[in-house]
């Protein structure tokens, strides 16, 4: 993603920001809230237009205007909110916009059923009561079902916003587990976290973003999480930070 | 909901000294429900999409108001009384006027952004002006001759042996549904229910049909009805009369098959489920890439069809069109689909829960007719039935939750 620009109204959320994203990695994407992960990564979902800047795909250009487009490209996303609809049940929610039909052109419920267990016994094999709404699962069940929903189409990038936001430490294990399966199998991550122990422990490199303005992008190996909180906070790269500034961090 | 309508009955036939339980009764019931039922089933799919059409009572008006301008006044002038073209042309520009109706409001709701609620409560007054300027406030009557079986009346009923061979096509059809459904299940692996389950749901399911065709045959036509039926099949009237049993009516018979598709449409296809998942939740909706906006316009003309449909059916069985007719009507469709578990808050409705709603409605206007009690006593009985049943249905939600 190069130079991308978003703005509503007079702000600028995301302001010419440049992020990569190679095959097998994972790209944290950190900042405060309001820095414009989100909104940078929605561009790439879909769900909001870039104002200017491009995406290429394999240094291909591309366009994408919408979900449909993004989804076509192999790129799936994980919101922070879930994005499920409440009251249809485990399999409609993951095929939801990508049905399977019958012979007869009808939905195949059945079919769609059994595509989800075969999914969850993977992702989640404690997770069996699959034709209740999704309203009545709990947290990590939930979280199984939006997950299933981005790894089922064989992506080559997942956005993750948030996805161990509102885990519990068992089910933030699991999700770190399949982070790094996801990864061996070729998979680009972007990760939009909090966390900034999640995201030493998930991440390759790691961008920070302030005020819709990209601070940089470090390799995790070379940095320290004072060097990244001081990124977040301050908005430089650690080698630009003076020594007044970091002890100011330290208090 | 099924227990409260039985119960319902049994208290109305004790209460009006036997006569709410009758077959003359439950005939007369299916046939003034059906016009509510049908547009209900369109209702519950508006709403679960968290938006409401408060214009179908005028939209009926000014849909029935030109069929029946059509085939009273233009169309005979072209192919002559009675031709068999004019019933299909008027019907057929009725049914289009809806989906343009229909379209018209969801497009500005879709992607204008105007609430619903604003969208129709101006759909009502316009579609009523409209319906008065038609015809200036004139009534039109009479309908086409064929036209008039969509009203039920004199020919509009199907016969004894027709609604029997309809029943027991219903029971196949509900055997049918049952294996596949188990044989599906089998294929993909998963448990089915036991076969004593299963063999129990046919047999309720069956029992219920053929009892409710045997009670419909036994409302026999009307001894003016049967002479003239007689004299016209060339049957000898003999000494202690003639028992013809009339069967299902046209309207009830339109009302099942509109609420069957209507079924089909909601749970089987790919439209019903992005209508559910965006009462559920719209933006996940969008973010799966459902076309949202569209799904919206394609149910508003939906309901604008049914709107057409009940239209025919209200002016065929009135044999006349007036501009007024259809009055409150929009709330009393509202009503079916809420008392029969739709709520407002979207996501959740369905086609039979709304169909029954209207016959539970029904039953209540009826019952108190039965009972002798006065117009303005049965507005507010419905008025605080309307509200017990929503206020039941959020004391269970909190209590689910």
């Amino acid at each position: 993603m190069n130079n991308i620009r978003v703005a509503f109204g007079g702000v600028h959320a995301v302001d010419d920001v440049s992020v990569n994203l190679f095959p097998g990695e994972v790209v944290a994407l950190v900042g405060g809230n309001g820095a414009g992960k989100t909104t940078l990564i929605k561009t790439l979902s879909g769900a909001h237009k870039a104002d200017s800047g491009q995406i290429r795909i394999d240094g291909q250009d591309v366009t994408i205007d919408n979900p449909r487009d993004a989804k076509a490209m192999g790129i799936e996303t994980i919101y922070q909110t879930l994005a499920l609809a409440e009251n249809i049940d485990a399999p409609g929610n993951m095929f939801l916009g990508r049905e399977l039909k019958t012979r007869w052109g009808t939905l195949d419920d059945s079919a769609m059923e059994s595509e989800t267990r075969k999914v969850m016994a993977r992702l989640n094999p404690k997770f069996t009561n699959l034709k209740v709404p999704v309203k009545s699962l709990s947290g990590g069940q939930r979280q199984s079902v939006a997950i299933a929903k981005a790894v089922y189409y064989n992506a080559r990038i997942i956005i993750m916003d948030e996805p161990t936001a509102a885990l519990g430490p068992a089910e933030t294990t699991q999700v770190g587990e399949l982070i790094k399966q996801l990864k061996s199998e070729g998979i680009g991550i972007f990760l939009i976290s909090h966390d900034i122990h999640d995201v030493f422990d998930l991440a390759d490199r790691i961008s920070v973003v302030l005020q819709g303005k990209l601070v940089g992008t470090v390799n995790k190996d070379d940095v320290t999480m004072d060097d990244v909180l001081g990124m977040i906070i301050v908005g430089k790269l650690p080698s630009d930070v003076t020594q007044t500034e970091r002890d100011h961090l330290h208090g | 909901m099924i227990g409260a309508l039985i119960v319902m009955w049994i208290g109305f036939n004790i209460m009006s000294g036997g006569t709410f339980l009758t077959a003359r009764n439950l005939w007369n019931l299916t046939v003034q429900t059906s016009v509510v039922a049908i547009m209900a089933t369109g209702m519950v799919l508006i709403i679960v999409t968290r938006n409401i059409d408060l214009s179908v009572g005028s939209a009926l008006a000014a849909i029935g108001m030109a069929m029946a301008l059509l085939q009273t006044e233009i169309l005979p002038d072209i192919f002559g009384i009675g031709h068999p073209a004019i019933w299909i042309i008027s019907l057929a520009a009725g049914i289009a006027m809806g989906a343009v109706i229909g379209g018209l409001q969801g497009a500005i709701v879709a992607y204008v952004g105007v609430p619903s609620f604003i969208v129709t409560l101006g759909g009502l007054l316009v579609w009523r002006g409209v319906a008065w300027w038609m015809a200036s406030g004139r009534t039109i009557a009479p309908m086409d001759k064929t036209f008039q079986i969509f009203g039920g009346g004199a020919r509009g009923t199907i016969g004894g042996t027709w609604t029997w061979i309809i029943g027991i096509a219903a029971c196949i059809g509900i055997i049918v549904l049952l294996v596949s459904r188990r044989r599906q299940r089998i294929k993909f692996g998963f448990t089915p229910r036991p076969m004593w389950a299963e063999i129990g749901i046919g047999a309720v399911a069956s029992a219920v049909v053929l009892g409710a065709v045997a009670v419909i045959n036994s409302y026999p036509m009307p001894e003016l009805l049967a002479r003239k039926y007689a004299e016209e099949n060339g049957i000898a009237w003999p000494e202690g009369g003639l028992t013809i049993a009339q069967g299902l009516a046209a309207p009830v018979l339109v009302a099942i098959v509109v609420a069957l598709i209507m079924q089909f449409v909601a749970t089987r296809t790919r439209y019903g489920r992005y209508v559910y998942a965006i009462g559920g939740n719209p933006e996940a909706a969008e973010l799966a890439g459902v076309k949202t906006r569209w799904t919206i316009v394609k149910t508003f003309m939906l309901m604008g069809v049914l709107v057409a449909i009940a239209a025919a059916v209200l002016i065929a069985r009135l044999n006349a069109a007036t501009s007024g007719m259809g009055q409150l009507s929009e709330l009393y469709v509202i009503a079916a689909a809420v008392i029969g578990g739709t709520s407002l808050a979207g996501g959740v409705g369905t086609v039979p829960g709304a169909v029954l709603g209207a016959l539970v409605m029904q039953s209540l206007i009826s019952g108190m007719v039965l009972m002798g009690v006065d117009a303005p006593l049965q507005d507010i009985v419905v008025g605080i039935v309307l509200i017990a049943a929503v206020a039941l249905d959020s004391f269970y939600q909190r209590k689910a939750v």
